[in-house]
């Protein structure tokens, strides 16, 4: 069989499309979070350990016997008080963005390894939980109500920054803090509300993880999915519609390496399908994120009184 | 709708014993002003006179020491931006606070609904929008985004901001700054229609003429104390500059000198821009010694590409540069300096000093590398010093010392001190870009007397100003820059000032009438 005829196999499968909606449903959280986060002009480097916390801590409520949706609920709460501490540094106190955010990542990785440890102090295979099961739908529909809830996100974020009075403050501060006070908006509240939400919604990516594609929690399992998030707002310019079309095709990728791994039968070796997701990202960054308009406050701390 | 105990039209906004200080600097001290409905206020002073922070101070932006404010007879509580909207009153930054990537009804209507609404309300926004655009001639695009607006319409979204909210008084912070002539004049017909519906307008200014265009009062503040308040009509020009600076001030005179031969020849010159239009398009010009060439000009026109070029900075894609009659290939910033060129950077802060590092640091920024600054890569710090001291002396920079930190030195002596680096050699060409913009009354003048030595002394000058009243005084031959093209050289006496803002909004087809003979032949 010649490579097209392998492609055009896997594509017309629907359990690769069903792959590809699991697969990009963490991605999609992840990228609305930081979305909401940058579009206010706060840069949230702490995606990565906010994913962690959120997929051990839905994880550890579930397995301490709460239903799966209070899990739900306990990871983006706890990925919100990450934020919160992540904005009451940069917003409020003015700190480096960069700085912060990582040092967020760690905390939040670090703290995530080290409370599983606490609970579990002898387990050798990870315990396990009975996660969301896929809707009885016909095809690569037939996905988790985690999956659905991101895909319904999308339209819930885009309808806030473009239609509520309330996302067009999100998107002013984010713009040009000084313009959105002259206009009686509280600059700081707005941008720490922003960074709040935003940071639930990567815990939910991180609960994703834990509560519906796997039913354990390990170390390492978010395995750069943030970082990959932060290059996904760039290439979605910022818009929640455009941010679901990039961690699609990035699931597309990525499912379709792991295809292309089995069907080359060893031939190639498996560390270049790995890289190929990746590859094309940074080809796909480089093609439209030169044209993107960012944020004019990006990364910029507004302290009031101050030109 | 008038007062009992004046009998005028009513008081809207009285301020009482403002003080506010900043550090060791009192900015206002006890001023005391009031308002009344359909009155234009002049807030004249010079810069740092105190004249925006009285005004932050109104708008809650920042909060007084001491004094009280009260508009519309209630009084405002101080500190909040959007107290100050609630009382009606609107304020138009001098550095426009508007966002450039969302639209013009977005800016205009951010702020004003309750931030928990499921929706807004875009088609009522819209035709309140529209409604106030008419009624007042201030023409915009609601769907535009900022970002894409000339200077001019940006000013008018900024009003309109304000109107849509209600406000019957309207601050405008040196409103005149970036618009040409002709758009000032369009800005004060639309003073007087604001002022016919009953608003009053208070607008900061340090520009005499507009002063008696547009105001009924003018306030003059000096060094944070109101001076005087007058009826515009019952003062002139002359008074005021006097209660401004609180001196008498001399416009400065240049000496006729004839040109003598180029120092800098510009042939068809190209400066491409990533996108779009060129930032220089086909430019020639030649600036002589003994000669003063000012560039006119709303800024964005092409003026930083040409200073850039001159300095070094960037390379021409087409055409020639040549200095002193020889071509200057791929010249580099060094180069420049080497070949006798001066430079006075547009922003002295972020081009033309290094804050952080001393004095002397500073002085020899620009040539360390002489054997006198530097034995065997080793700096001559004594040297440097001795040096240092000379032309502090010699142009009387107001600083403890040689090792004083630059970044503490007023905004006067800053450029006193770039004049020294840079005169102190005795250039053959002087770039002066914006070279007073910032500056009080008294520095403006010694950089202007600076200048005008160097030009009897030998040099060309190429000023590049945006301030007509600056290039007319100074320069022999303006030309004005437009989309990158730059006019045919102007001799200064032949040209009027409105003349010049027709030219610097596009309308070449005056130089029919200034210079008849050359035009035909183009």
């Amino acid at each position: 069989m010649d490579f097209l005829s392998i492609l055009l196999d896997i594509l017309l499968s629907a359990a690769f499309w069903t792959a590809v909606l699991r697969i990009a449903t963490p991605y999609v959280l992840g990228t609305l979070g930081e979305l909401v986060c940058e579009r206010a002009g706060v840069l949230n480097l702490g995606i990565e350990g906010i994913m962690t916390l959120g997929a051990m801590a839905g994880w550890m409520a579930v397995y301490q016997g709460a239903d799966l949706w209070t899990g739900v609920l306990a990871a983006a709460a706890c990925g919100a008080l990450l934020g919160l501490l992540h904005a009451a540094l940069t917003v409020p106190l003015g700190l480096s963005q960069h700085v912060t955010g990582i040092g967020v990542t760690l905390l939040g990785t670090s703290l995530s390894y080290f409370v599983y440890r606490l609970v579990l102090p002898q387990a050798s295979t990870p315990p396990t939980i009975e996660p969301f099961q896929p809707l009885a739908l016909p095809g690569a529909l037939a996905q988790t109500p985690l999956t659905y809830l991101a895909f319904l996100l999308v339209a819930v974020v885009a309808y806030v920054l473009y239609r509520t009075p309330v996302g067009l403050a999100v998107r002013m501060v984010g713009e040009n803090p000084a313009a959105a006070e002259a206009q009686g908006l509280n600059v700081t509240a707005i941008r720490i509300g922003a960074v709040v939400a935003g940071s639930a919604l990567m815990a939910l990516a991180g609960a994703f993880l834990t509560l519906s594609a796997f039913n354990a929690f390990f170390f390492n399992m978010v395995n750069g999915r943030g970082w990959i998030c932060i290059a996904l707002v760039v290439f979605a310019s910022w818009r929640p519609g455009k941010a679901l079309l990039g961690a699609l095709l990035f699931a597309v990728f990525d499912a379709l390496q792991l295809r292309l791994q089995q069907a080359s039968g060893g031939v190639l070796p498996y560390q270049l399908f790995l890289m190929m997701p990746y590859l094309l990202s940074i080809l796909a960054l480089v093609l439209v994120a030169r044209r993107a308009s960012y944020p004019r406050a990006l990364m910029i701390p507004y302290r009031k009184g101050e030109r | 709708m008038s007062s009992p105990v004046t009998g005028g039209p009513e008081v809207v906004l009285r301020l009482a014993g403002i003080s506010k200080r900043f550090g060791p600097l009192l900015a206002n001290d006890n001023i005391s002003l009031t308002l009344r409905a359909g009155e234009v206020l002049a807030l004249l002073g010079e810069n740092g006179a105190g004249k925006t922070t009285l005004m932050n101070i109104l708008f809650g932006h920042y909060v007084a020491d001491e004094g009280t404010i009260e508009a519309f007879g209630r009084p405002l509580p101080p500190g909040s931006p959007r107290a100050a909207l609630e009382a009606g009153i609107g304020m138009v930054h001098q550095h426009f606070t508007l966002a450039d990537n969302l639209s013009v009804l977005d800016n205009i209507a951010v702020g004003t609904e309750s931030l928990w609404r499921w929706r807004s309300d875009r088609g009522a926004a819209r035709r309140r929008l529209l409604d106030l655009s008419q009624r007042f001639g201030l023409e915009v695009r609601p769907d535009a985004p900022v970002g894409d607006l000339s200077v001019g319409e940006r000013q008018r979204v900024e009003i309109l901001k304000a109107l849509y909210r209600d406000a019957r008084i309207l601050i405008l912070d040196e409103p005149t700054a970036v618009l040409t002539p002709q758009e000032s004049a369009g800005l004060f017909e639309t003073l007087r229609r604001l002022t016919a519906d009953g608003l009053a307008v208070v607008f900061i200014s340090h520009k005499m003429n507009e002063v008696f265009a547009a105001s009924d009062t003018v306030a003059v503040l000096r060094a944070g104390k109101l001076v005087a308040t007058h009826a515009t009509a019952s003062t002139d020009r002359a008074k005021l500059a006097e209660l401004m600076v609180g001196r008498s001030v001399k416009p400065p005179a240049p000496a006729p000198l004839s040109p003598g031969e180029p120092v800098l020849e510009l042939a068809g010159v190209t400066v491409a821009s990533g996108h779009g239009r060129p930032l220089l398009d086909g430019v020639d010009l030649t600036v002589r010694r003994h000669q003063v060439v000012g560039i006119a000009g709303v800024s964005g026109n092409g003026q930083t590409a040409l200073a850039e070029l001159v300095s070094g900075l960037i390379r021409p894609d087409a055409g020639k540069l040549s200095l002193k009659g020889s071509v200057v290939g791929h010249g580099d910033p060094a180069d420049m300096v080497r070949r006798g060129v001066a430079r006075i950077p547009e922003d002295r802060h972020s081009a033309g000093l290094v804050g952080a590092m001393a004095v002397w640091e500073n002085l020899i920024a620009e040539r360390y590398h002489d054997s006198s600054f530097s034995r065997f890569g080793v700096l001559r710090r004594g040297a440097a010093r001795a040096y240092a001291r000379e032309v502090i002396e010699e142009f009387d920079v107001r600083c403890p010392g040689p090792d004083a930190r630059t970044q503490l030195l007023s905004g006067g002596n800053m450029q006193k001190l770039i004049l020294g680096r840079t005169l102190a050699h005795g250039p053959d060409l002087i770039l002066a870009s914006q070279p007073t913009r910032g500056l009080d009354i008294g520095a403006v003048s010694y950089v202007h007397s600076r200048l005008l030595d160097a030009r009897a002394a030998g040099a060309g000058v190429l000023l590049i100003s945006e301030d007509l009243d600056e290039i007319l005084a100074l320069a022999d031959c303006v030309t004005v820059a437009y989309h990158g093209r730059l006019t045919p050289l102007l001799p200064h006496d032949r040209v009027s000032v409105s003349q010049l803002g027709l030219l610097m909004a596009g309308h070449w087809d005056v130089l029919r009438d200034i210079l008849p003979e050359t035009i035909d032949a183009a």
